[in-house]
């Protein structure tokens, strides 16, 4: 789950990191009031899950009242990479007199966690890590063992900061590693990290995912505010699939997230184009069937079904009996290709017989039932 | 021979008592595994089936000799459930439940690492591990399989695997051990444990491995392969076609920052000299052509 930067922020504050006063609005008279409240000069930042907002003109200094109405008015409904913009957080401005870089995330490979600390802030770290690697000074952290006072002295020495802020800088980030596993967060990322004038070491911005398989002992709800999001993965994600929306014709409902990606690749390779990617997931009964088939009905690109279910955990006559109860409670305007194999499949096969014709049709393998699927969108009957 | 797992292995379920436990751990058996012992202190002397339920992992290997777990508990217990089962003296842990924290994953891999360097674990959020005619241990569906080698099957994700062993038993061709490793980002068993006990594996002859977008398990499994494999290998990844930046359902599936890409892992594969396939069905023809040369 991607936090806004001010809730990002909000999760630092939280484990007593230093982050600026700022307000969330949605509108241009409470960035107004807003910033009258907080008292200018300040930041209006565009609020979006995605990079390069600066370059966008999503990110602006406001001087007084009047400049903060001005950019309020230009970045809400902004388009930054196809994130429109709903949210803006306005904050007091800061006076910068360095800027670093900290992050923590795991290292895949390593099976540990990756802290990277850099003097050159403020700019993408992949930048930085293509044009002067040995500005980027790593510390491997074993989940068992943790971080220790002494372990992160060594990394922020390393890293060759103002010596004038390495305990400061310590303690920041002992805290963010704090926040990192105590919140359960994929990533904790701040750039830049800033020194003020008078040498306070202060967050300046905040990317942080959370893992919302961690949602049993973590409050998520806060962070769950609505985004502008695909409307067909918005009705997806409501009830609870693994879906994501892709441009083509052909609808896929795949049971497992291998099968599923499989699909939209053999789909791609017999010339068709994959409307979506849908992990009906493990165990998938009729209900989470008929809910699925609602999802890929609602897309009008969609002009061919293709359900390709390979039963371990997912019985294929719960698959067989959603498929029918489906096509009973909602009229499918394009026609289904079915394919099924694995636990209790002959069952399925026999349920579905008297349903079978033009509408609805099953195929051996997943390869003849792609081309089907494919050819059915093209408007080419069988 | 198979790797792993053999119709010795003795397993106990942690979860027997619930609904998936139980339902899997009925089929398991039926399969012939070795199903001892199931794990709840609840339910502690009771037993499911005629399979006695024990308080801990520890007891239950004590009574029954049990060197396997098997666990279904649900995510939030996981992490004690892996510990337990490493303190209580198995040596091989399957967890199939998914959804478990990446923080516990990382946590419970190190800890088993470092404290018990002899147990492998298996998962989480993976399908288990079968050896056709010996054992299975998770959800495979096995009357897919053909048993007597000699082919070793090693897989990131679960329905692939199936569609993989699928392949082979069309084609009349066996599996020694087919071993499901999960799409988690932290997974206990890599693709290189997979390799390495393969390689060693007298009755292998020959390895299929299915990879997915995301981290570089299958570049570092091409690395391996190049420097120790003498045995053929062909793979299959998926998710040519997936958009960067989107969680391909898997929490380890997703392209991000023009890395983990399914082209450069064929790429990297390929240089190993695995020989790769666009589509399961692919990948299940370039084995069969690899079997019929053997």
């Amino acid at each position: 789950m991607d936090l806004f930067e001010y809730q990002g922020k909000e999760f630092f504050a939280s484990y007593n990191m230093p982050t600026s006063d700022g307000v969330a609005v949605t509108s241009v008279d409470a960035a107004v009031e807003a910033a009258t409240q907080l008292g200018t000069p300040v930041m209006v930042k565009a609020q979006v899950h995605t990079g390069g907002r600066g370059k966008a003109g999503g990110v602006k200094f406001a001087a007084d009242l009047d400049a903060v109405c001005t950019h309020a008015t230009n970045i809400l409904g902004l388009n930054i990479r196809g994130h429109i913009v709903e949210h803006l957080w306005i904050e007091k401005a800061s006076d910068i007199a360095e800027e670093y870089y900290a992050s923590f995330t795991l290292d895949r490979s390593a099976k540990k966690h990756l802290g990277m600390l850099s003097a050159e802030g403020g700019v993408e770290i992949e930048a930085v890590a293509e044009r002067n690697p040995d500005a980027i000074a790593k510390i491997w952290v074993d989940p068992v063992t943790g971080l220790d006072a002494q372990q992160c002295r060594q990394w922020v020495l390393a890293a060759k900061l103002n010596p004038e802020v390495t305990d400061q800088t310590v303690d920041l980030l002992l805290k963010l590693y704090r926040a990192y596993t105590d919140g359960d967060a994929d990533l904790v990322e701040i750039n830049p990290l800033i020194v003020t004038p008078s040498g306070k070491v202060h967050v300046l911005d905040a990317k942080v995912t959370l893992d919302a398989n961690a949602d049993f002992r973590q409050n998520l709800a806060p962070y769950d505010v609505t985004q502008p999001r695909d409307a067909r993965e918005a009705a997806a994600h409501a009830k609870g699939l693994q879906y994501v929306g892709l441009e083509g014709s052909v609808g896929l409902i795949a049971n497992g997230a291998g099968l599923a990606m499989s699909t939209v690749d053999v789909v791609n390779q017999v010339g068709g184009q994959p409307a979506n990617f849908l992990d009906i997931g493990g165990g998938a009964d009729a209900d989470v069937m008929t809910g699925a088939m609602e999802v890929i009905n609602n897309d009008p690109n969609v002009k061919a079904i293709f359900i390709n279910i390979f039963g371990g955990i997912t019985r294929c006559d719960e698959v067989a009996n959603g498929i029918i109860e489906a096509v009973k409670r909602v009229h499918i305007t394009s026609p289904i290709v079915i394919r099924l194999d694995g636990t209790n499949s002959a069952i399925a096969w026999k349920l579905l017989d008297p349903y079978l014709g033009d509408r609805l049709i099953l195929s051996s393998t997943m390869l003849e039932g792609a081309r089907l699927a494919v050819d059915l969108a093209k408007g080419n009957s069988r | 021979m198979s790797i792993f797992v053999d119709e010795n292995t003795k397993v106990v379920y942690q979860g027997l008592t619930g609904n998936q436990g139980r339902y899997y751990g009925m089929l398991n058996r039926e399969y012939g595994t070795q199903v001892v012992a199931g794990t709840n202190p609840k339910k502690a002397g009771t037993n499911v089936e005629g399979i006695p339920i024990f308080a801990s992992v520890a007891e239950a290997v004590q009574s029954t000799g049990a060197n396997a777990s098997c666990v279904f508990i649900p995510a939030p217990g996981v992490r004690n459930a892996v510990l337990e089962a490493a303190e209580g003296g198995v040596k091989l842990i399957v967890v199939i439940t998914e959804g478990v924290p990446m923080h516990d994953e990382a946590y419970f891999f190190n800890k088993l690492a470092a404290d018990y360097p002899d147990v492998q674990l298996l998962g989480p959020n993976c399908p288990g591990i079968i050896s056709p005619g010996k054992a299975n241990i998770g959800i495979t569906a096995t009357h897919i399989t053909k048993p007597d080698g000699p082919v070793g099957i090693v897989s990131r994700s679960g329905t692939l695997t199936y569609q993989a062993l699928y392949e082979l038993t069309e084609k009349n061709i066996g599996c020694t051990t087919c071993v499901g490793i999960g799409g988690d980002p932290v997974p206990g068993t890599s693709f290189i444990d997979c390799l390495a006990a393969f390689e060693q594996d007298p009755d292998t002859k020959a390895v299929m491995m299915i990879g997915e977008i995301g981290g570089s398990a299958e570049e570092e499994a091409a690395e391996f392969i190049a420097a120790h494999l003498t045995k053929p290998v062909v793979a299959y990844v998926a998710g040519v076609t997936a958009p960067a930046g989107k969680k391909m359902g898997h929490a380890g599936a997703i392209v991000s920052g023009g890395k983990g890409t399914a082209k450069a892992k064929m790429e990297a594969l390929a240089s190993a000299g695995v020989q790769i396939g666009q589509s399961p069905s692919e990948a299940g023809d370039l084995i069969a052509e690899v079997v019929a040369k053997l």
